[in-house]
C-alpha cells in the first residue's frame, strides 16, 4: 500500500514539507511513503489547452492513481489555499465523471508559523477535495508555530500524525477489499 | 380514480413489475432557500405483490442537469455510490382506502435503514394496447437527507445555507401485471 505526499508550498525549508516527512515516522508495516513534488511544473489550468499533453499533469495523475491514499500538507496563503496547489488540484479533477482523485481517501494537514496553523486553508482543502469527489477523512490537523514544532517533534503531534496515517490506511483497505 | 364500484381496501392481487419507460423517481429539494431543485434517477426496479411494495434505484444513474453537480452528488459528500450503489425501499405495511395508499416501510440510503411513512394514491388497473394489465401507483414522502448521512451544506453570505435537509422523494409508477408461470 503507497500513501502519495503533496505538499502546497514551494519553497525550499517548507514547514509543510518537513510536517509530511513525519509521516514516513509513523508508517505502519507494509505501507510506504512517497513524496509528489511536481507542483512548480504544473501549467496555469486553461480549458482551451486541456486537451494538449502535459507531462507535469500526467505526472500527478498517475502518481494520484498509483497510490493508495494521498496526505496533503497545505500552507495558508491569505486565509486560503496556494494558488499553486489549488491549479494543482483543479487539473486533478478532470475529467469530473473519472478523476484520479475521485473515491481516493485523502487527509489534510497543514503547518504555519502562526498560532492556527492555517485552519482556513485546511476546510477550504477539504472542501475543495469533497467536490471533487475524494474520500476526505476526518482525521487531520492544523499545525501552528510550526518551525518550533517541528524542530523536535513531541509525541502529541507524531500521535495526530499517526491518527492521519492511520485512518488513511484503514479507508484505503476498505476500498480495496470492496473492488 | 379507481374502476371499482366499492372503494378498494387492498392493492389488487398478482405480481406487478415496473414499466421503466413510463415510469419516474424523482427528487426535489430547496435550494438557496428559495427554490425548489430538481432531480431523478434513470434506473430503477419495483415489484408490488403480495409481500407488499419493494424498490431499488441504482445511485449511479442520478440525474441532474449539470454534469458536475452529478460528479458531486456520486461523491461521498452526498450520495457515496461507490460505496453505497443502491438505495432501497421495502414496505412493512400498505393501508388502502379507496384509491388513497399509506405506506409504511423503511428506506435504505447511504447505508442507513430508517422507517419512513409514505402517503400515495393507486390508480387502475386497466387493459393496454397488449392485453396487458397496467396499475398506477404514485408515492411521495418526505426524508431528512442528514439523517442518511447526505451531510453537505455550504453557508449562505447573509444566512440559511445552499441546500436544504427535507427532500422530497416523488415515485409516479406504471405496473405491468406478470403473467403467470
Amino acid at each position: 500500500m503507497e500513501i502519495l505526499g503533496i505538499a502546497g508550498s514551494l519553497r525550499s525549508g517548507s514547514v509543510n514539507a518537513q510536517l509530511l516527512q513525519l509521516a514516513a515516522l509513523t508508517l505502519p508495516g507494509g505501507v510506504e511513503f512517497a513524496v509528489w513534488e511536481g507542483l512548480d511544473e504544473i501549467p496555469p489550468f486553461d480549458e482551451d489547452t486541456e486537451e494538449i499533453p502535459s507531462v507535469a499533469v500526467a505526472g500527478l495523475r498517475s502518481a494520484v492513481a498509483g497510490a493508495d491514499a494521498v496526505l496533503i500538507a497545505t500552507p495558508e496563503y491569505n486565509g486560503s489555499i496556494p494558488g499553486t496547489l489549488k491549479n494543482a488540484l483543479d487539473w486533478g479533477s478532470r475529467p469530473g465523471a473519472t478523476n484520479v482523485f475521485r473515491g481516493k481517501p485523502v487527509a489534510v494537514i497543514g503547518a504555519s508559523p502562526g498560532a492556527f496553523g492555517g485552519v482556513w486553508a485546511h476546510e477550504e482543502t477539504r472542501k475543495i477535495l469533497g467536490i471533487m469527489g475524494a474520500r476526505v477523512v476526518g482525521a487531520g490537523f492544523s499545525l501552528g508555530k510550526a518551525p518550533d514544532r517541528l524542530a523536535a517533534p513531541d509525541n502529541e503531534l507524531l500521535g495526530q500524525m499517526r491518527e492521519v496515517v492511520e485512518t488513511l490506511v484503514s479507508e484505503a483497505t476498505a476500498r480495496t477489499q470492496a473492488a | 380514480m379507481s374502476t371499482l364500484s366499492e372503494p378498494r381496501t387492498a392493492l389488487p392481487t398478482g405480481t406487478w413489475q415496473i414499466d421503466p419507460v413510463h415510469s419516474t423517481i424523482e427528487f426535489s429539494v430547496k435550494h438557496m432557500v428559495v427554490a425548489n431543485f430538481r432531480g431523478g434517477f434513470d434506473a430503477f426496479d419495483v415489484t408490488v405483490d403480495e409481500a407488499g411494495i419493494r424498490g431499488t434505484v441504482e445511485v449511479a444513474s442520478v440525474r441532474v442537469s449539470e454534469p458536475n453537480l452529478t460528479g458531486h452528488l456520486l461523491a461521498p459528500d452526498f450520495f457515496d455510490a461507490e460505496r453505497h450503489p443502491q438505495l432501497s425501499f421495502s414496505s412493512a405495511a400498505i393501508t388502502v382506502s379507496g384509491d388513497e395508499l399509506i405506506v409504511d416501510g423503511e428506506l435504505t440510503l447511504k447505508g442507513v435503514t430508517k422507517s419512513v411513512a409514505i402517503k400515495g394514491t393507486v390508480s387502475g388497473p386497466v387493459t393496454s394496447f397488449d392485453g396487458s394489465s397496467r396499475l398506477g401507483v404514485e408515492l411521495e414522502t418526505i426524508i431528512d437527507r442528514t439523517a442518511y448521512g447526505l451531510d453537505w451544506n455550504a453557508p449562505l453570505p447573509t444566512g440559511g445555507f445552499a441546500v436544504g435537509n427535507d427532500v422530497k422523494l416523488h415515485a409516479e409508477l406504471e405496473l405491468v401485471l406478470a403473467e403467470e408461470a
